[in-house]
Formats: structure tokens, C-alpha cells, sequence
């Protein structure tokens, strides 16, 4: 049976959601032989306002490279979780900065609420890599994106020097989805 | 997965696709002015062109970037540009010259919402009949539209190949999401890729002419610095390339310049069909709007209703005898487009009233939707 899985990533312009999208897709398309496509909202929003990059991941050819019906939503701030929150599937995740998103919508989707941004900061070291942080618990949550090719996709797609960080940023959130899961 | 093949495996965008397969195809001559949703092809090529040994000019604007390839054309390079309507726009007296001159190059537009500056982040496909009558005149155009990031390569190879061909300026059209998007693409290895390049004359240079009325109707051409002496003129010109004024010779001319792309038209036209071997309701789309074509096609496939889709690969010339094959068959159609009817109105033509036309568009910057599709599909089963 073939699937088609749809993330959105969203924050604010600077949280480093393009690059995580971006990484998403090479570790699915690069090293986990899936089909995969990432988009973003483009423009003057982009930048302070509610930020978004979404990624589509199916065993196939992909049609429409959009998000339609969402099966997983990461929310780093409370206005990117009222804006985004309408397109996710009953059946779906929302997964939210605990600090930032106070409050999510009602629905039958599954809720983790995770202190992304003081992880990274405390954790990791670095405030910064909060993104990367999201992507450890989003394998780990939703094990769509084996582990390895994420391993690999980061260290290829990040800048150099910066490896070692963001590997210890990814492996942060896996081991926290751990102990949700 | 071996790590040769993971190299040719890479994540690209439509821009950065473009920019790799106008490379592949041997382009040399890169001039333009950055223009948003295009400036990524200009980045790329402004980096990747001098280790090819190539030319990246950016110049003062698209008027002389149009200008920059001709010339560069003209003294044998493979040239092209990249814009989008506004720069689209000042190209098109130039993109005249070109037809008139018969100066094989490659024009690249991705479409953003207009008219004049528009929308300069947002996506749009309002600029298919500029595509075809921006500049004066009877002019024969050839125009390519792509739908995934794969065959934005692929495309964007095939440009080169049929401006080589035909001695035309070839224009293809992305828009803004497919110029963003990234995609999965598996890029062909070095040789795998069939190139065409201009014929060259046998005459030497006391006996050439530029303008020959071949049975082809494509005259064999020369580049400038290769000890032939010719005259380059937009104005009408009999086969040694100056200008006249005999009626005889004028109407020769344009009829040739028209004969070499008609005569062809079915090597240069390409179409797709999806799931249209038994579909009673047909879309007809192109470029991403294409991609939700598809999508809802699936959804209503899957709900027993027998959609398909006819995706149009080549503009200009108009798929038109493609898309009357199914007259008898499709009972109804949807044309789906991400602006006011451009496309439904050709298609509206090429059906002659054979069949109702439905038209599902979309101008105020969001893509089209599968679902908007979809429903539409709904309302007419």
C-alpha cells in the first residue's frame, strides 16, 4: 500500500525551518530512497511572521507537492500553531515549544508539547539548533525518516564545523521522543 | 546505494534544475539582470559558468540581457536568459529580432502574478499568451512548460535542442512554485543526454547565404568570427540577409519562418496523458497547477469516477490536434489554470464547441488546490 506523508514545520522567519525541511527531504530522498519534495512560504512574511516549510514524503511519485492534509505539525510559536493548525488530519500530530504554544486547538490529533527552544539551549548549548532539536524528536515521534539518513543528511547539508552540534542537537530530541513514544 | 548514484540522486529546486540542464545542454552564455522568482538560476550559473569555461554577464537590464544572447549566439555560443514578467516584458522587442534573425536562444520566464510588478514572490501562469504574442508581428514562437523539478532539466535541455534546430528563440515557462520547490531529481550521467547543435554550411563563405530558402526551411548557419561576412537585420531580408522591400521575397521569408516550426509541429509538440484511456471528464492543465490536476485526478479515480488528465508539455505550438483526438471520447472538460482563462480560451478554440469547457482558475497568488479540483470534478459527475 503506498502512503504520502505530510509535514509542516512553522515558527518564525530565522528558527531555521527551511534548512530543517530541507534536511527532511534529502534523508528521505538521498539515503532512504523515498520520493520527497519541500516548499516554503516565500516573501516578505517570511521574515518575523508566522514561517512555514512543508515537506511531503510517499513511496511514489508525488503529485501535488503541497501539503493538503496534514499528518504531522511542528509549531515553534503560539501564532504559527492558529494559523497552521486547521489543515492537520484528525488522526495526525501536533507537536508544540511548550513554552511558546500555550494554548493548541481542540481536536482528536495527538498533542506533544515539548520544551523544544530550552533543550536546545540548555541541552545542546545553543538556542539556534532548536530546529535540529525537532527534527531528533520528529524521527523519533514519527519514525517516517529513518534515523541514519537523517544522521547523514544533516552532517552533509550543515555548515561546516558545525557537524558535531547539530549531530548532538538531533540526538537530544530522538532520545527525548524516546520517552514519549 | 552505490556513491555514484547517490550523487546523480540530489534534492533540487525547479531554478536550480534549470540551471544544471541548461549546462548539460551546453550553455555557455549566461546574460541577465536578477529578477525574483528567477534570481536562483542566475546564482547558480554566476558561480558553476566560469568552471565550465563559460560567460556570466549581469547586465543593465533585460533589454540588453535579450541583446547580450543574441550577440553571444550569433558568434556560436549556446545563450540564455532568466526573468519574469515585469523583466519578460522588456525582452519581448528583442525576442522579435530573434525570430526575425532566426538567433537560436533560450528565454527562461517563471511566471509570478502580474500584471506589472504583481506579485513578485507569488505563483501564476498568467503569461501564456505573452509567451506566444509578446512581440509584433506574425512570428512562429516555441514554448515549453515543465511539471516537476525532473523535467525542468529535462525540458530546459530540450529548449537548447529545438532553438539549435530551428534556429528560434525557444521560451520556456516555470512558475514560482515550481522555481522553489525542492524535489527529488535523478540527474542523467554525461553522455547520456542527446544534444543538437546548429547545422553549419557546406558553401564557403563567397557563396553562403544566411538566409537560404532551404526545403527544411532552417538555413544552415555560420558564427561570426568563423571568416563568413553577413548582415544581421531585423528588418525583412531576402536570403542574403539585407533588407528589401519585394513583396515576393517578404512573403517567402515569413511563410519559411512559419513552414519550419508547422512542418514539425509533431516533433515539437508533446503532451501527457494521465489515466485518460477511458476518462469521461478530462482536465487539461500544465506546470504545477498540472501537479494538483494530477492529485485530484487520483482522488477521483479513487472514488470510482473515471477522471484523467491531458498535461501539456508544449505550449506553442498549441497541442491542438492532441486534444481534439479525444473529442469523441471525453464528455466533459475541466481546464485548470492559475489565471483568468488563457488556456481554457485556446482550448475552447481547439474544440470548436465539441464538448463543454470547465474552468477551474485561480489568480489571487495561492495555487490552485487538488481539492477546488476535485470538487469541480464533484459538481459536473
Amino acid at each position: 500500500m503506498s502512503f504520502r506523508y505530510e509535514i509542516r514545520l512553522s515558527g518564525e522567519g530565522g528558527q531555521g525551518l527551511v534548512l530543517a525541511g530541507k534536511i527532511l527531504a534529502e534523508a528521505a530522498a538521498i539515503y532512504d530512497n523515498l520520493n520527497a519534495t519541500q516548499s516554503q512560504s516565500y516573501g516578505p512574511e517570511a521574515r518575523g511572521g508566522a514561517s512555514r516549510s512543508e515537506v511531503i514524503l510517499s513511496d511514489e511519485d508525488i503529485d501535488y507537492p503541497k501539503a493538503v492534509h496534514i499528518d504531522l505539525l511542528l509549531a515553534l510559536t503560539q501564532e504559527s500553531c492558529d494559523r497552521y493548525a486547521a489543515d492537520l488530519k484528525s488522526n495526525g500530530i501536533l507537536l508544540v515549544d511548550q513554552d511558546a504554544v500555550l494554548t493548541t486547538p481542540e481536536g482528536s490529533f495527538k498533542v506533544y508539547r515539548v520544551p523544544i527552544i530550552q533543550m536546545a539551549r540548555d541541552r545542546v548549548g545553543r538556542a539556534l539548533v532548536a530546529n535540529i532539536v525537532a527534527l531528533g524528536l520528529i524521527a523519533g515521534i514519527a519514525k517516517i525518516v529513518s534515523e541514519k539518513a537523517l544522521r547523514q543528511a544533516i552532517e552533509a547539508r550543515v555548515p561546516k564545523g558545525t557537524e558535531e552540534l547539530n549531530l548532538k542537537a538531533f540526538a537530544v530530541g530522538l532520545e527525548h521522543a524516546k520517552t514519549l513514544v | 546505494m552505490s556513491n555514484a548514484s547517490q550523487q546523480r540522486v540530489r534534492v533540487l529546486t525547479g531554478n536550480e534544475a534549470c540551471a544544471e540542464g541548461a549546462l548539460a545542454a551546453g550553455m555557455r552564455f549566461y546574460a541577465g539582470y536578477p529578477i525574483t522568482p528567477s534570481s536562483e538560476i542566475a546564482e547558480v550559473l554566476a558561480e558553476q559558468l566560469p568552471r565550465y569555461g563559460g560567460v556570466f554577464i549581469q547586465m543593465e537590464d533585460e533589454i540588453a540581457s535579450m541583446g547580450a544572447i543574441i550577440g553571444a549566439s550569433l558568434a556560436g555560443s549556446k545563450a540564455m536568459t532568466a526573468t519574469s514578467g515585469p523583466g519578460f516584458s522588456l525582452m519581448q522587442e528583442n525576442i522579435g529580432y530573434a525570430a526575425m534573425a532566426e538567433v537560436p536562444c533560450v528565454i527562461v520566464n517563471v511566471m509570478r502574478g502580474g500584471p506589472s510588478t504583481g506579485l513578485p514572490t507569488l505563483p501564476s501562469q498568467g503569461d501564456i499568451m505573452q509567451a506566444r504574442w509578446g512581440t509584433h508581428g506574425d512570428h512562429p514562437i516555441i514554448a515549453l512548460t515543465p511539471f516537476s523539478v525532473a523535467e525542468t532539466f529535462s525540458l530546459t535541455v530540450r529548449a537548447f535542442n529545438l532553438a539549435e534546430q530551428y534556429r528560434t528563440p525557444v521560451i520556456l515557462l516555470l512558475d514560482e512554485i515550481l522555481g522553489h520547490v525542492n524535489e527529488k531529481v535523478e540527474l542523467p550521467k554525461d553522455g547520456e543526454i542527446a544534444l543538437v547543435n546548429r547545422t553549419l554550411p557546406h558553401d564557403p563563405p563567397e557563396r553562403y547565404l544566411p538566409y537560404r530558402h532551404t526545403e527544411s526551411g532552417v538555413p544552415p548557419m555560420v558564427s561570426f568570427g568563423q571568416g563568413y561576412r553577413y548582415h544581421v537585420t531585423g528588418l525583412a531580408h531576402d536570403e542574403s540577409g539585407f533588407p528589401t522591400n519585394r513583396a515576393s521575397e517578404i512573403e517567402k521569408l515569413l511563410d519559411r519562418l512559419h513552414r519550419k516550426i508547422e512542418q514539425n509541429r509533431d516533433h515539437i509538440v508533446e503532451v501527457e496523458a494521465y489515466e485518460m484511456e477511458d476518462a469521461e471528464i478530462g482536465l487539461i492543465s500544465f506546470g504545477s497547477s498540472a501537479r494538483a490536476s494530477r492529485h485530484a485526478v487520483r482522488l477521483a479515480r479513487e472514488a470510482g469516477k473515471k477522471a484523467g488528465l491531458l498535461r501539456i508539455k508544449t505550449l506553442w505550438p498549441f497541442p491542438d490536434q492532441e486534444i481534439q483526438a479525444y473529442g469523441d471520447r471525453v464528455k466533459k472538460w475541466i481546464v485548470a489554470e492559475m489565471n483568468r482563462g488563457q488556456l481554457a480560451h485556446e482550448v475552447e478554440w481547439a474544440l470548436c464547441g465539441r464538448a463543454p469547457i470547465h474552468r477551474v482558475t485561480v489568480y489571487n497568488g495561492d495555487p490552485i488546490s487538488p481539492l477546488t479540483i476535485l470538487n469541480r470534478i464533484n459538481q459536473l459527475d
